[in-house]
C-alpha cells in the first residue's frame, strides 16, 4: 500500500513537470497549428540563462523572472523571424524548422556552457515534510511545483476566457481571416502565443532542472512525454494537457514500479494508443474532427 | 573574478612541478633503456622511419571515438581532451622516440551507427596507427569486428565489458578499466569482510555495466544476503529513481551498492535524501566522482545538506584520486591539466584520460623505435602486463588475457571530497578468487622519450 | 458521373507524378521503349552497371560513406510514399527501421539463408508489423498520428533491452558485414561490396515504388490524400488504402533498417533513438516531399552535411567538444535555411532550375 502511494506521488510530481511543457505545446498549437519540437530546447536554454544569473549572485526569484522575460523575447523572435516564414510552406515545414531550432539551441548551449551536467537550485527543500513523525511523501519543492503549475494554468485560463486579449488570440487562431477583418492584428497574436509558450517552457525548465539536472539535452525525454500528454488531453486544451500529463506521469510511475523501468517507454506508446483508440482527438479536444 | 591570482598560482604550480620533475629525473636516471624491444632494431643510431600507417619519422596519429555531444557527453566528453593534454605535455618533453603523438578523437554522440562511421573514417581515411580509448560498450561493439578484421590495434577500450577480453576472437582489442564483474567481486569481498550479516540492496543500471557488477557481487555474496536488486533504465532517468530507492528502503537494506552512472548516483542520493533513507553506501568506480557529484548534490536541501550527503560514501578506485594532490601522479596531471586542458574541470575523468594516454605512450614505446601494428600487439602481449604508472593494481595483459586493471581498492569520501583508503587493494580476474595485493603505483618517471 | 470526374483528376495527378519521377525530359527514351516497366528496368540496370565500375575508382572510405546513404534513402522513400502520396504522417520510422534491423540480425544469426533472402524477409516482417500499426494509424489524423508514431519511436528500442537474451540488450547484436564473393577479385573491398548492395537494393525499391504510384493503388492513395470523402464516394476504401500504404511504407523503412544493420555491422537501441525518426522526417522535407529523387537528396544531406560540418570545424584549431557542437549547430541552421528558402526541398530547387533552363520551350509547346 505504501508502495502504491509512493508511486502515485512520484508519478504526480513528474506529471506536473510534463504538464508545464505540455501547456507550452498547447499554446503554440492553438495559436499557430504547429507542434513545437523546439519547446524543450527553448526551456533548457532559458534555464541556463537563469543558472548563469544565479551563479552571478542574482537572487533565485529575480533570476526566475528574468529567465521568463528572456524566454518571452526568445519566443517572439523565433516566431517573427523563422516560424512566420515557415508558415508559408506546408505544415511539416514548420515542424522541421522547429526541429532545426531544437538542434541549434542544444548545440549552442553545448558551445556556451559545455556538455557537463550541472545542478540548478531548487530554492525549496527537496526533503520530505514530516508532521509528528509521519512522512507525508511530499517535499516543499513538490508543493512549490504544484503551486507554480496551478498559478500558470489559472493565469492562462483567465487570459483566454476572461480577457479581450485572450479572446483576440483565440479568434486569430481559429479564424485568422475573419479576425483580420475585425481589425485584430493576427500576426501580433501569433507572436504572443509563441512568446507565452516559451515563457511557460522556461518555468518548466526551471522546475524540472533541480531534479533532472541541467545539460543541453536534459529536456529531450520530457518533451516526448509532454507531447504524448498533450495528445492524450487533446492538443487544444490546457486543462487537458494537465490531466494528460498527470495520467502519463502516474501511469509511467506505476509501470516502472510494478513492471520494470525498461517498460516505461513502451508503456507510453501503449497508453497513448489505448486512449486514442477510444478518443482519436484526445480526451478534452473541443474541436470537431479535422481532416488532413 | 580574481583572474590575476589564479593566473599567478597556476604559473607557480607549474614551476614547482617542473622542478620536481627534474628532481625525479636526477634521482631515477634514465629508466627507459631497460624496456627497449620490439621488432625493429632499437639502438640509438637507427633513424626514425614511417614504419606503419599513421606513423612518420616525427609523428604518431592515433584515433578515438567519444561522445562529445548528446546525452552521454556530460562527464565523458572530458576524457579525450585530457588524454590529448597528456600527449601535448609528452610531446613538449620529447615525445616517444622523438615522435609527437596526436589523438584524433571524433564525436559519435554515443550512437553505434555513428561510431562505425567515425572509426571507418579514422582508419580508412585518416590512416590512424590505432584506436585508443574508444568509449562505450554498445558503441565500441559496433566497430570491434571491423578493427580486428583490418588488424588495427584497439587499445584500452573505455568500458568494463568483459567482451573486450577475447584474445582469440579479438586479438587486437584490449580492455583498460577493471571489468565490471571484477568490480562486483571486489565490492562483494569487501562487504563480506566488513558488513557480514547485514542486508544488502543493489541499484544497478540495466545493461552490461550494472548487470556485470551484479553478477560479480552475487558470485561472492551467496546465501540471500542481497535482499533487493533494483534496475533502472538509463533512458528514463528523467523520471527519477524514487521508485527504486523506495523499494530498497522497503526491503530493509542496510548497505546499498550503487552500480550507477554519476547522474544516476546523484538522482539516487536525491531520492534517499528526500525520504530520509540513510544506508551505508558503496559504489562502483564509475559511479562516484566526488567532483562531479559534489556539484550536483550540493543543493538538495536548499544547500543545508550540501555535499555532506556524499561524506562517508565508499567507492572503488584503481587510479589515484583527483583530490589527492599529494599523490605524485595527481600532482603531475594537475600541472598538465592547468597548462593544456584548463577549460575543462579537473576530476576523475581527467585522471582517467591522462592515465590512459600514459599507458598508451608506454605501449608505443615498448613497440620499438619504428613500431608496426604487429609490434605494438606483441608489446601489449609480452610487456604491457608489467607496465606500471598511476594505476594502483596490476594489469592483466598477456597473450591469453586482454584484461586491464585486475582490481581496485575501496576509498571513502571525506568531508571536503577527499578520498581515503578503507581496504586493501583487491585483485582478481573474472573467474578466480579475490586476493589482496600491494599497490603497484609507480614513481613518476623522468621522461618517456 | 462523379466517378468519371475523379478518375480524370487521378489521371491528372498521375501525369504530374510521372513528370516528377522522370523529370519530364526523357521523352526520347519514352518513345523508344513505350512500356514503363521495361524502361525503368533498363535504366536501373544501366545505373547499377555504371555504379559498379565507378565504385572501383573510389577509396574504401568513400564507398563506405556512399553505403551509409542507402538505409536512409529507403526509409525516407517510405516516408515519402506515406506522407507525399497518402497524406499520413509518421515520426516513428526510426522504430520501423529498428524492426527491420533486428529482423535481419536475428535471421543472419539463426539461419544460413543468403543475404538477399534475409533482406527480403526483414522487409516482409516489417511490412506485416507496419500493417498492424497501420490499423491504428488509419484512425488518427495530423498531430495525433504524429504523437502516436513518436511514442512508437520512443518505445520500440526498449523492447530490445527488456528481452535481452533475444535482442541483445543495450549492446545489441553483432552483424557480420557481407564479404564480397571471390569472383569479384581480391581488390574488391567489403566497403565497395556494401555500396554495390546498397545501390542494387535502392534501384529495386525505386522500380517498385515507381510502379506502385503509377498503378491503380497509387491513384487510390492520392485520392485519399486529396479528399477522403470524395475517395469514399468513388468506392475507394479509405481505411484499407491507408493501412496498405502504412504497411508498404513500413516495409521500405524495414528494408532500410536491414541495410543499416549491415552498414553499421551492429544493431543496438542507441542507433534507433527518437532523434533518428525526427532526422528522417527532416531528410524528407529537405529532399522534397513526394518525389523519389528527393529521398536521395535528403539521405545524402543526413549523411554528408554533419560529416562535412565536422571536417570544416576541425580545420579551426579549437576545442573538439566545442567543434562538435558547432558542427551540430551548422546542421541545425542549414536545416532551417533550406526549409525556409526552398519549401519544395532540394528536388524543388532542381526542378525550378530545370524549369528555368528548358521552361521557355515547353511553355510554348503546351500553349501551342
Amino acid at each position: 500500500m505504501t508502495k502504491l502511494i509512493t508511486l502515485l506521488l512520484i508519478g504526480a510530481s513528474n506529471g506536473l513537470i510534463y504538464a508545464v511543457v505540455a501547456i507550452g505545446l498547447v499554446l503554440i498549437w492553438r495559436s499557430t497549428r504547429v507542434v513545437n519540437f523546439a519547446q524543450a530546447a527553448m526551456a533548457m536554454f532559458s534555464t541556463y540563462i537563469a543558472a548563469s544569473l544565479i551563479d552571478r549572485k542574482v537572487p533565485y526569484f529575480l533570476a526566475f523572472i528574468l529567465a521568463i522575460v528572456f524566454a518571452f523575447i526568445m519566443g517572439s523572435v523565433i516566431e517573427r523571424t523563422l516560424m512566420r516564414q515557415a508558415a508559408k510552406g506546408t505544415p511539416i515545414s514548420s515542424v522541421i524548422v522547429a526541429v532545426g531550432v531544437l538542434i541549434t539551441l542544444e548545440a549552442l548551449a553545448g558551445v556556451i556552457w559545455g556538455a557537463n551536467l550541472r545542478n540548478f537550485p531548487s530554492h525549496f527543500s527537496l526533503v520530505e515534510i514530516k508532521t509528528g513523525g509521519v512522512k507525508l511523501g511530499i517535499s516543499p519543492f513538490d508543493i512549490y511545483i504544484f503551486v507554480a503549475v496551478l498559478v500558470l494554468l489559472l493565469a492562462l485560463v483567465y487570459l483566454f476566457q476572461y480577457t479581450k486579449l485572450g479572446m483576440m488570440m483565440r479568434a486569430s487562431a481559429f479564424a485568422p481571416e475573419v479576425s483580420r477583418l475585425l481589425g485584430i492584428r493576427v500576426g501580433r497574436m501569433l507572436t504572443l502565443g509563441w512568446a507565452l509558450a516559451s515563457a511557460a517552457g522556461a518555468v518548466a525548465g526551471m522546475l524540472a532542472a533541480p531534479r533532472v539536472f541541467l545539460f543541453p539535452n536534459n529536456m529531450d525525454a520530457v518533451l516526448v512525454f509532454a507531447f504524448t500528454a498533450a495528445i492524450i488531453g487533446g492538443l487544444d486544451s490546457p486543462v487537458g494537457a494537465l490531466i494528460g500529463a498527470l495520467v502519463m506521469g502516474i501511469s509511467l510511475s506505476l509501470i516502472g514500479g510494478y513492471l520494470g523501468s525498461d517498460l516505461e517507454n513502451p508503456g507510453a506508446f501503449v497508453i497513448l494508443v489505448v486512449v486514442l483508440m477510444a478518443r482519436p482527438q484526445g480526451i478534452f479536444s473541443s474541436i470537431a474532427e479535422r481532416r488532413v | 573574478m580574481g583572474n590575476k591570482r589564479s593566473h599567478f598560482s597556476k604559473r607557480f604550480r607549474v614551476t614547482v612541478a617542473a622542478a620536481s620533475l627534474s628532481l625525479i629525473a636526477a634521482a631515477c636516471g634514465s629508466s627507459s633503456s631497460s624496456s627497449s624491444s620490439g621488432s625493429s632494431s632499437s639502438g640509438g643510431t637507427t633513424a626514425n622511419t614511417a614504419s606503419a600507417p599513421g606513423i612518420t619519422a616525427t609523428s604518431i596519429l592515433l584515433g578515438s571515438h567519444q561522445p562529445l555531444t548528446g546525452p552521454a557527453a556530460p562527464g565523458y566528453s572530458e576524457i579525450a581532451p585530457a588524454a590529448q593534454a597528456y600527449f601535448d605535455y609528452l610531446n613538449a618533453h620529447g615525445g616517444v622516440y622523438g615522435r609527437s603523438i596526436t589523438l584524433k578523437y571524433e564525436d559519435d554522440g554515443y550512437n553505434p551507427a555513428n561510431t562505425t562511421q567515425v572509426v571507418q573514417k579514422l582508419v580508412l581515411q585518416d590512416n590512424v596507427f590505432g584506436i585508443v580509448g574508444g568509449l562505450g560498450t554498445p558503441t565500441h561493439q559496433a566497430v570491434v569486428n571491423f578493427l580486428n578484421t583490418n588488424k588495427v590495434p584497439d587499445l584500452f577500450v573505455a568500458s568494463g565489458c568483459d567482451c573486450w577480453n577475447q584474445p582469440t576472437v579479438h586479438p587486437y582489442t584490449y580492455g583498460f578499466q577493471p571489468d565490471y564483474i571484477i568490480e562486483g567481486k571486489v565490492l562483494g569481498t569487501y562487504i563480506a569482510s566488513k558488513y557480514a550479516g547485514m542486508k544488502i540492496g543493489v541499484l544497478y543500471q540495466n545493461d552490461d555495466f550494472g548487470g556485470g557488477g551484479l553478477t560479480g557481487l552475487k558470485q561472492i555474496l551467496t546465501g540471500g544476503q542481497i535482499v533487493s536488486a533494483q534496475p533502472y533504465d538509463p533512458t528514463t532517468l528523467t523520471n527519477g529513481l524514487g521508485t527504486q530507492v523506495a523499494a530498497l528502503q522497503a526491503a530493509g537494506a542496510q548497505v546499498v551498492v550503487l552500480l550507477t552512472i554519476p547522474a544516476a548516483t546523484a538522482l539516487a542520493l536525491l531520492a534517499m535524501a528526500s525520504t530520509g533513507f540513510q544506508p551505508t553506501l558503496l559504489s562502483s568506480s564509475v559511479s562516484a566522482d566526488p567532483y562531479t557529484l559534489g556539484g550536483l548534490v550540493s543543493n538538495f536541501s536548499k544547500g543545508k545538506v550540501g555535499a555532506s550527503i556524499l561524506t562517508g560514501m565508499q567507492t572503488l578506485a584503481y587510479l589515484p584520486a583527483p583530490t589527492d594532490l599529494t599523490d605524485p601522479w595527481t600532482a603531475l596531471f594537475k600541472t598538465i591539466h592547468d597548462k593544456y586542458d584548463a577549460s575543462q574541470p579537473f576530476d576523475g575523468n581527467t585522471i582517467f584520460g591522462m592515465s590512459m594516454a600514459y599507458y598508451t605512450a608506454l605501449a608505443i614505446k615498448a613497440a620499438g623505435q619504428n613500431p608496426t601494428r604487429q609490434s605494438l600487439i606483441n608489446a601489449m602481449n609480452t610487456q604491457a602486463g608489467s607496465f606500471t604508472g598511476p594505476g594502483l593494481t596490476p594489469l592483466g595483459y598477456s597473450s591469453t588475457s586482454h584484461l586491464g586493471f585486475l582490481g581496485a581498492e575501496v576509498m571513502q569520501i571525506g568531508a571536503s571530497g577527499s578520498l581515503t583508503s578503507t581496504s586493501p587493494i583487491y585483485v582478481t580476474n573474472v573467474n578466480g578468487p579475490v586476493t589482496t595485493h600491494a599497490s603497484v603505483e609507480a614513481q613518476v618517471p623522468a621522461n618517456l622519450g | 458521373m462523379g466517378v468519371e470526374e475523379i478518375d480524370l483528376k487521378a489521371e491528372e495527378t498521375k501525369v504530374k507524378k510521372e513528370t516528377l519521377i522522370e523529370g519530364g525530359s526523357k521523352l526520347s527514351l519514352k518513345r523508344l521503349i513505350p512500356v514503363p516497366i521495361l524502361r525503368n528496368l533498363l535504366l536501373a540496370i544501366v545505373a547499377v552497371v555504371i555504379f559498379f565500375f565507378l565504385s572501383g575508382h573510389l577509396s574504401a572510405y568513400r564507398n563506405y560513406q556512399l553505403s551509409q546513404v542507402g538505409p536512409y534513402v529507403l526509409a525516407i522513400l517510405g516516408l515519402s510514399v506515406l506522407i507525399g502520396q497518402n497524406g499520413q504522417i509518421s515520426i516513428g520510422h526510426g522504430a520501423l527501421m529498428a524492426i527491420g534491423a533486428w529482423s535481419l540480425a536475428l535471421l543472419q544469426i539463426h539461419t544460413k539463408l543468403p543475404l538477399g533472402v534475409i533482406l527480403l524477409l526483414a522487409t516482409l516482417i516489417t511490412t506485416a508489423i507496419g500493417g498492424v500499426l497501420g490499423l491504428v494509424a488509419a484512425r488518427l489524423r495530423g498531430p495525433y498520428l504524429a504523437g502516436a508514431t513518436l511514442a512508437l519511436a520512443l518505445g520500440v528500442p526498449d523492447i530490445a533491452t527488456r528481452y535481452r537474451s533475444l535482442f541483445g540488450g543495450y549492446q545489441g547484436l553483432q552483424i557480420n558485414p557481407p564479404s564480397p564473393p571471390a569472383f569479384l577479385g581480391a581488390n574488391f573491398t567489403p566497403q565497395q561490396y556494401l555500396a554495390v548492395i546498397d545501390v542494387i537494393v535502392i534501384v529495386i525499391a525505386f522500380i517498385f515504388v515507381a510502379n506502385l504510384v503509377n498503378s491503380r493503388i497509387g491513384r487510390d492513395m492520392r485520392a485519399v490524400r486529396d479528399d477522403e470523402i470524395a475517395a469514399r464516394l468513388a468506392g475507394i476504401s479509405v481505411q484499407r488504402t491507408q493501412v496498405f500504404t502504412f504497411a508498404i511504407s513500413s516495409g521500405l523503412a524495414g528494408l532500410g533498417g536491414g541495410l543499416l544493420a549491415l552498414v553499421a555491422s551492429n544493431v543496438s537501441p542507441g542507433a534507433f533513438s527518437v532523434t533518428l525518426s525526427i532526422s528522417l522526417l527532416s531528410g524528407l522535407v529537405i529532399g522534397g516531399i513526394g518525389t523519389m529523387a528527393g529521398a536521395l537528396w535528403g539521405a545524402a544531406v543526413m549523411v554528408y552535411v554533419p560529416q562535412w560540418a565536422t571536417t570544416l570545424t576541425e580545420k579551426f584549431n579549437m576545442n573538439q567538444g566545442i567543434a562538435a557542437n558547432i558542427a551540430l549547430a551548422i546542421y541545425g541552421i542549414l536545416l532551417i535555411v533550406i526549409v525556409l528558402a526552398a519549401p519544395g526541398g532540394i528536388q524543388g530547387i532542381l526542378m525550378r532550375l530545370k524549369g528555368l533552363i528548358s521552361g521557355r520551350g515547353r511553355q510554348r509547346a503546351t500553349k501551342g
